[in-house]
């Protein structure tokens, strides 16, 4: 009876385990096969080289660089803003605030990972666009350096959470010796603890790069769903997600060409963050126990 | 005059009274060990002359520690100068996941030392003094973190060496290492006797009695007994430290 029940247990659990892999096999599938019937229409080479995206208009275009570019660019500037932000912050937390400091703030910031995203964007819009205009006058409306700082001060929470946490790893003995040898507390944390902890560190800002390329809301309300191949943050961009967003809203026919471009962005996404998410993996696994 | 001073010394970490009213003086060039039960103080007092304390929340400390006639918890004396003057080693050996060579010239890198025939040179004197050059002068590019304990725990007291401290306080050095790289280290430190203060820690009382000059016995806070390491490991005036060196205790 007993040996039973432990059974049934062991199935539901397993069951439950395979509900997330089959939902990510289901996923690919779905992607590879409707993007495979996208790609026997479109050449490969013309989806990698063609530096246009018009698939929505009568002269059509089906190169994908425009958004990667889009994308490229915001995540960029997100980086910009969060990298050092974040990183200030993981080392003032973890070197120079008290404990009880500490404490409260570190869920504070987790806060930030928390707010809606629309809400983001349109603060982006209303808020950050209008402020930076004071400044760049020729700046248009939508465009990619608003949605990118705001991205950026979504993603600090990644990063600082994650690099304190690589820090507060570093042993103690360490950071003793820095101190020992005459080191201020700031030279510690450059010259030892900040080395030390790259492995940890890499991971987070690989993490928020992940978060930042998949990031939607944000840049589909204030970046101006204009597909351009530029690296120029003062005009209208669009991103693949955005991209994604526009056509899954609007009316096109179901099995279309236009229909399936949204896979084809798709299985772009996937294999950037795919990527990305193998790196950091990668990372973590070749340097985590050097210093122990 | 005293090389250090210690003149009615107290810490407190919050309400606990760890170091109870120390007075205690130490002469230049020679080896002082602190002994002592576990928890007894000991530490504590050691890591007080290099302001190693001064990061611990609720920390507080009365009375006052002089080296060469200064008071080194003064306002106006900057931790980090103290720190080179007042070299440590510690326990486990902790060298920066660096190269040899890293390792070595890091405390004159944060003072912003550049010349690179000077990095060499002190790379190669301090090496010599610790008796490492001769086994690592082919790799000194290679992490610190191949070498052997007792090659790191050296590497360390190059590393100190370098900054040339006039102190140099050892906590427990050579209590993670073999016998013999443990004996290494012991006759490091009766070389090194010729050019600086050491003042060393230790749980094991024939290292104690085999290095140092004078030896302090510590418990519960207190400074129990203090004078020549003959003495006190022959015929201590105290019952306390007879019971505790002959291991009726501790």
């Amino acid at each position: 009876m007993r040996n039973k029940k432990e059974k049934i247990i062991e199935t539901i659990l397993m069951l439950c385990a395979a509900v997330s892999v089959l939902t990510t096999i289901g996923i690919l599938w779905v992607l590879l096969s409707e993007s495979s019937s996208f790609f026997s229409k479109v050449s490969l080479k013309d989806f990698l080289t063609d530096t246009e995206w018009t698939p929505l208009f009568a002269e059509k275009h089906f190169g994908i660089l425009p958004l990667i570019a889009g994308t490229m660019l915001t995540t960029f500037i997100a980086i910009v803003i969060a990298l050092p932000t974040g990183l200030s912050i993981a080392i003032y937390l973890n070197e120079y605030a008290p404990k009880k400091f500490r404490k409260v703030v570190k869920p504070l910031l987790e806060v930030l990972a928390a707010i809606p995203t629309v809400v983001y964007g349109y603060f982006a819009l209303m808020v950050v666009t209008p402020f930076l205009q004071k400044f760049i006058p020729d700046m248009a409306g939508f465009n990619a350096l608003s949605p990118g700082i705001v991205m950026g001060i979504m993603i600090i929470p990644i990063i600082s959470s994650l690099s304190e946490d690589a820090l507060y790893s570093v042993p103690k003995a360490l950071r003793e010796a820095s101190y020992g040898m005459g080191a201020t507390r700031l030279q510690t944390a450059f010259k030892v603890l900040v080395p030390a902890a790259t492995s940890g560190i890499t991971v987070s800002i690989i993490l928020a790069i992940s978060r930042a390329i998949g990031e939607t809301m944000i840049v589909a309300i204030a970046a101006g769903q204009q597909p351009r191949l530029t690296l120029n943050p003062l005009v209208p961009i669009e991103t693949i997600t955005t991209y994604i967003v526009q056509v899954s809203l609007g009316d096109v026919v179901q099995g279309s060409l236009e229909y399936q471009t949204i896979f084809a962005a798709g299985i772009a996404l996937f294999a950037l963050t795919f990527v990305l998410n193998n790196i950091s993996y990668f990372i973590k696994k070749k340097f985590q126990e050097k210093y122990e | 005059m005293a090389k250090l001073d210690a003149e009615k010394v107290n810490v407190y970490y919050g309400d606990h009274h760890i170091i109870k009213d120390v007075n205690l003086s130490i002469q230049e060039n020679t080896v002082t060990a602190f002994i002592g039960p576990s928890g007894c103080g000991k530490s504590t007092f050691l890591r007080l002359l290099n302001r190693m304390n001064d990061y611990i929340e609720n920390f507080k400390k009365t009375g006052d520690i002089l080296i060469d006639g200064g008071d080194i918890y003064d306002k106006k004396v900057r931790v980090e100068d103290l720190r080179k003057r007042v070299g440590m080693v510690f326990q486990k050996p902790n060298p920066f996941p660096k190269s040899i060579y890293e390792n070595v010239v890091y405390g004159l890198r944060i003072q912003g030392i550049k010349d690179k025939s000077k990095l060499d040179a002190v790379v190669e004197n301090s090496l010599k003094k610790v008796a490492l050059w001769g086994e690592v002068k082919d790799k000194l590019q290679q992490s610190a973190l191949a070498l052997s304990g007792g090659q790191q725990q050296r590497l360390c007291i190059a590393r100190t060496l370098a900054v040339e401290p006039t102190i140099i306080l050892m906590d427990e050095p050579a209590s993670a290492l073999d016998p013999i790289s443990s004996a290494k280290i012991e006759d490091l430190i009766s070389e090194l006797k010729e050019n600086f203060t050491i003042i060393i820690v230790t749980h094991n009382m024939q290292q104690a009695s085999r290095v140092s000059d004078k030896t302090a016995f510590f418990y519960l806070g207190e400074l129990v007994e203090f004078g020549d390491t003959d003495q006190i490991f022959t015929k201590p005036v105290k019952e306390l430290t007879q019971n505790y060196i002959t291991g009726r205790f501790g």
